[in-house]
């Protein structure tokens, strides 16, 4: 499978902060990425790096099998982007900001903006800036498909709309998905919406990328153990991959990641009387993974590279 | 048979997929021969990705309780068992235990948990005669 997203020891500072630090990251052809990490974490930088409008400080980019520094217009209109808080010229009306945009493709599908601008009742008359919050955000996304990108990177955009605009958001993500080829880096703090759309995930903590996987493998990986004791229980456990720990009473809970064997035998020499594993969804997974008081645990794809002898995922291990 | 699903349950959402299946099957909802909606419906009405759907499909196909005929769709299949019988009375044994425990927990009796469960028994589909199976 080819990358459509790559990037190689991509680095960026803010003054003497490191926002983000040696990140390699793969996006391939048909993968809806799911890119997360706590505000500040360093996937907005990321994302202006990968369209260009951020300078790396070291390291490169590259979209569609070409360095962002030196990106050929005609592959340039092969990507789309919808920055945060969906930024448009208030002064246009809808239909001028579309005549605007059509300028500067070669392809441009109007029947496709057509069916969108109808899908969400919105007439052509009406100027930008009366629009509401989840109106942009549809003008946006019209806009964004327009030219029929192989590769649409979202940051944030479902930030600030009510439920039920996120929603149809949501559903028009998943029509684009379902054109064959199509390759979506989204960033969200909604994980139920990434979970409902990405086939994999990505997550930064402080400029690093720490996980890198399936979705459903982030999510079974990460546990969350219940142990019982008679009396008043250990402080905490010593054994890899633990991420967070804490006392309540005679209990003891751990977050774990990757739990295996050696974690089952170091948990059980505590003598616990029950051991309860407790399985997380993804925000809560999300969550314990992140606050840990110790660097959390790397999690990457190890269930791919079974099959591929790890060939293909060497370069982000 | 409507389908749903809930991001903030602990169950990844294909596994939700599959015991909706699984449960329409076992409750005569689902028959054999029916046909389910195709991965593309099912994706674009639930609002997930795809793939999902393809996998909850693929885990179902696995375990036989679906069959994709090329071309013509996803439909419920013919009920059928590769285990043998003392296999499958293991597996059925272990999960009556887990049952039972919960029964004790709760404080029912012997009887009042027969009275249910004869109560209940009506609303699955139940194989009516035994087949001939290793």
């Amino acid at each position: 499978m080819t990358d459509v997203i790559r990037t190689f020891r991509l680095t960026k500072h803010y003054d003497s902060r490191r926002v983000v630090d040696c990140l390699n990251l793969r996006v391939q052809r048909g993968q809806v990425y799911g890119f997360l990490g706590r505000n500040g974490a360093g996937k907005s930088t990321t994302i202006k790096m990968l369209m260009g409008m951020v300078q790396p400080d070291s390291g490169e980019a590259e979209l569609l099998g070409e360095k962002v520094s030196a990106l050929n217009p005609k592959t340039r209109e092969r990507i789309a982007y919808i920055a945060e808080g969906h930024p448009l010229y208030n002064w246009m009306n809808i239909g001028e900001a579309v005549r605007f945009g059509r300028a500067f493709y070669s392809n441009w599908n109007d029947i496709l903006v057509e069916q969108i601008l109808d899908h969400f009742e919105l007439s052509r008359k009406q100027k930008l800036r009366q629009l509401s919050k989840g109106q942009q955000a549809q003008v946006s996304l019209a806009l964004a498909v327009a030219p029929e990108p192989e590769l649409l990177i979202l940051d944030d955009p479902t930030l600030g709309l009510d439920t039920v605009v996120r929603r149809d958001f949501l559903e028009s993500l998943i029509q684009i998905i379902h054109r064959k080829g199509r390759t979506i880096l989204i960033s969200s703090h909604i994980l139920g919406d990434v979970e409902r759309v990405a086939d994999r995930i990505g997550i930064m903590v402080d400029g690093v990328l720490r996980v890198d996987c399936s979705t459903d493998h982030f999510r079974e990986s990460v546990k969350k153990l219940v142990l019982d004791f008679s009396g008043p229980g250990p402080e905490s456990v010593d054994c890899p991959g633990l991420v967070n720990s804490w006392t309540l009473g005679s209990q003891l809970e751990l977050i774990l990641v990757g739990y295996d064997e050696a974690q089952r035998t170091a948990v059980e020499s505590l003598q616990p009387k029950n051991i309860e594993i407790v399985d997380l969804n993804l925000e809560e997974a999300f969550i314990e993974y992140t606050r840990g008081r110790k660097r959390s645990l790397p999690l990457f794809a190890r269930e791919e590279s079974r099959h591929d002898q790890g060939v293909d995922d060497q370069g982000i291990a | 048979m409507q389908f749903q699903c809930d991001t903030a349950s602990r169950t990844p959402i294909y596994r939700q997929l599959i015991d909706q299946v699984r449960a329409g099957v076992a409750r005569g909802r689902l028959l054999p021969g029916d046909r389910l909606p195709s991965v593309r419906q099912l994706s674009r009405e639930l609002v997930v990705n795809p793939n999902t759907v393809a996998r909850a499909y693929t885990e179902l196909e696995r375990e036989g309780t679906l069959l994709t005929q090329q071309g013509r769709g996803v439909f419920v299949a013919t009920p059928g068992n590769d285990l043998t019988k003392k296999a499958r009375r293991k597996q059925l044994a272990e999960k009556l235990d887990l049952l039972f425990v919960e029964a004790v927990h709760l404080g029912f009796t012997s009887d009042e948990l027969l009275a249910m469960v004869q109560d209940r028994i009506g609303q699955f589909a139940f194989v009516t005669e035994e087949k001939d199976s290793p």
